[in-house]
């Protein structure tokens, strides 16, 4: 296993706003991610963490800094890096065949025959258990049905690192938790290398080999690595009970809610980037949160 | 095997009868038939009373009973010059039958008929030359949409030219147009008519910008989501033209097709006018220029004729953007 398969050195990046100074989203974010790890960026809204995943798919150029894949520099977007996007973005004129088809022709227009190709599309789309609606449009589909078609194209590009960018963020707890669970066998069976980005700290931890938990924004970096050494295979309703397991739970959430106060709490708080002291948040708003998440992870433990 | 198809379809006809009975129920029938029909009755009133206040040197202004009589008038005279035209062909016939029964070896002649043209050969040359007008148009300007859509530098290049042509009116145009064809379309046996070329021509610079418009704001305003999907999986420039861009960008490309081609039909009479092209807008000159007591009420059936022509081209469009369109479930209106 190669540990520093996809590396970030020194990002940073500026949007062009219109104003008299650009506008600083990123800066110095640096991480390394070995082959076939799992890795959940967790952040408050607007941290950056979307930019984050579009300089690593080469959707964004950064400003400073730069990422290696494989000892190659990024430049532009590729197949080798594909993208789960926030809203599925499948195109609403093709089936959901023709929607992995679009992806698969492109990729694999060379090295396989069409019966090859065909076949190919045809077990994505099972191993995300969507051979039922081949040839229904997207609009005919659910939400959760969109975001599994969605990764079905992805992983249907054999890239190299799979991108996801909140893919479960709009979906109900019980279609969320199967899902998770779809994502976690697919991972284990190939083996992919993975960056997700996650607001469910459950989903965090269950999920992942690594977490990177951003601080706020603007001039956003990494704030801390959390590496969850839970045994895998992992069974979401063993854990939940597993101490460990609620213990990094709660380390991520003392980090988002605690230390990096929320975007409120925050604006009222020191200078950014820099730790903010544990009084900033009322000592009741902390564990009332913890609260409110613990009980939605229940509906879907539930499952 | 037939008759489990019949005993299936047996209740969705039944259904379709109950619907379109539904459909037909009285009172939704006095809903939606009356309302346009109080319009235009009210609407015929108004213009009967107010033609019987209006004289002009050619007579009183005509109202709908003088204009429904030019109707049948122009009908009959379509009739008349139909017969005299199949006359004049099989007179033609027998007599270069006659010829050639006499000597097998006879040059005869076969000559086209040139009758004046009525009013409904008038109406197919405006036709004709709004439809080439407009496909000419819309070679150019959807490509160029296309390309002013992805590209913003282009866009940029572009525009100034597009605002300042696009308010230009075709009597502008159109002399230039006339000396333009007149120097370049030199050809001994010409195709097309130049008066036929210039119509067209200026009807084509005139309905160029609906479309280009619209398509370069349909093409730069495709979801970024779907464009970065396709920038991921690296579609060729074609590609990514054909399976992301066209269909995205369909509901606008026929958003101008349609003003374009309403913009198209307003010009064209009034290019026929003056370029003396045989449609419907020489009918009205030459009634015009006639100024018999029957010209006004021949005018207002032109009038009138331009105007459901037109109508019924927008809706034309409209079936068409229902074809092409990839969600089914839009509204069009
Ligand atoms: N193209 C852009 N131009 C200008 N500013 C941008 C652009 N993209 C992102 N930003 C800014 O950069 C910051 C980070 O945005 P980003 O989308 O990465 O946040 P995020 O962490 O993904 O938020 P969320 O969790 O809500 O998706 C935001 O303040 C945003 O306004
Ligand atoms: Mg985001």
């Amino acid at each position: 296993m190669n540990a520093n398969y996809l590396e970030l050195t020194g990002v940073g990046i500026e949007f062009d706003t219109g104003g008299k100074t650009p506008f600083r989203a990123l800066q110095n974010v640096n991480l390394k991610i070995a082959e076939g790890e799992f890795v959940s960026l967790i952040g408050h809204s607007g941290c950056g963490k979307s930019t984050v995943l579009n300089i690593i798919a080469g959707l964004h150029q950064a400003t400073e800094g730069g990422v290696i894949l494989e000892g190659r520099e990024v430049v532009r977007p590729g197949p080798d890096r594909a993208v789960v996007f926030q809203n599925h973005s499948l195109m609403p004129w093709l089936t959901v065949y023709d929607n992995v088809a679009l992806a698969v022709d492109q990729v694999f227009r060379k090295s396989k025959t069409r019966a090859e190709r065909r076949e190919w599309i045809e077990h994505n789309l099972e191993l995300v258990n969507m051979s039922h609606a081949l040839h229904k449009l997207p609009a005919e589909i659910s939400g959760g049905m969109k975001q599994r078609v969605g990764i079905a194209r992805c992983l249907a590009m054999q890239p190299k690192v799979v991108l996801m960018d909140e893919p479960f963020g709009a979906l109900d707890a019980l279609t969320r938790a199967q899902l998770q669970d779809s994502l976690m066998q697919i991972q284990a069976d190939l083996g992919n290398t993975v960056v997700m980005i996650t607001h469910d700290v459950d989903e965090a931890v269950l999920l992942s080999d690594r977490i990177v938990m951003m601080s706020n924004g603007p001039a956003a970096t990494i704030g801390e690595i959390l590496t969850i050494d839970l045994p895998r295979p992992r069974d979401r309703l063993g854990l939940a009970e597993d101490p460990h397991f609620v213990h990094l739970r709660h380390q991520v959430l003392e980090f988002l809610y605690a230390r990096h106060g929320t975007p409120t709490a925050q604006e009222s708080a020191a200078p950014v980037g820099g730790p903010t002291p544990v009084t900033d948040v009322s000592p009741v708003a902390a564990p009332a949160r913890q609260e409110s998440t613990g009980s939605a992870e229940g509906g879907s433990e539930a499952a | 095997m037939a008759e489990s198809v019949v005993a299936e379809a047996q209740p969705v006809m039944d259904q379709r009868f109950e619907q379109i009975m539904e459909r037909i129920n009285p009172q939704r029938l006095l809903k939606v038939v009356l309302p346009p029909l109080l319009g235009i009755i009210v609407f015929l009133g108004v213009w009967q009373a107010a033609a019987e206040r209006i004289d002009t040197s050619l007579g009183q202004f005509p109202g709908p009973v003088q204009v429904w009589e030019q109707v049948e008038n122009l009908a009959g005279e379509h009739v008349r010059a139909r017969e005299k035209e199949a006359a004049f062909y099989e007179r033609q016939e027998a007599r270069n039958a006659k010829k050639l029964a006499a000597n097998p070896d006879a040059e005869v002649k076969w000559r086209d008929y040139t009758g004046k043209p009525v009013f409904l050969d008038q109406i197919w040359t405006s036709l004709v030359t709004v439809a080439a007008g407009f496909v000419l148009a819309n070679l150019v300007a959807i490509p160029l949409g296309i390309v002013c859509g992805l590209s913003s530098g282009i866009y940029k290049a572009v525009n100034p030219i597009i605002q300042v042509f696009k308010p230009v009116s075709p009597l502008a145009w159109l002399p230039l147009v006339t000396m333009v064809v007149s120097a370049t379309y030199t050809s001994e046996d010409p195709m097309f008519d130049k008066s036929f070329l210039n119509s067209a021509i200026t009807v084509a610079l005139c309905c160029l910008w609906p479309t280009l418009i619209n398509t370069t704001v349909g093409v730069a305003g495709i979801d970024r989501d779907l464009v970065n999907a396709s920038r991921v999986m690296s579609l060729s420039p074609t590609l990514h033209v054909r399976k992301i861009v066209l269909p995205a960008s369909m509901p606008m490309i026929f958003t101008g097709l349609r003003l374009s081609l309403a913009t198209g039909w307003m010009v064209l009479i009034a290019a026929e006018m003056l370029a003396q092209n045989p449609g419907l807008g020489k009918f009205v000159w030459d009634e015009f220029q006639n100024g018999s007591s029957d010209s006004l009420g021949r005018i207002m059936v032109a009038v009138l004729a331009i105007g459901f022509i037109g109508f019924a081209l927008d809706r034309t469009m409209l079936a068409l953007q229902g074809r092409f369109n990839w969600d089914k479930q839009a509204v069009l209106r």
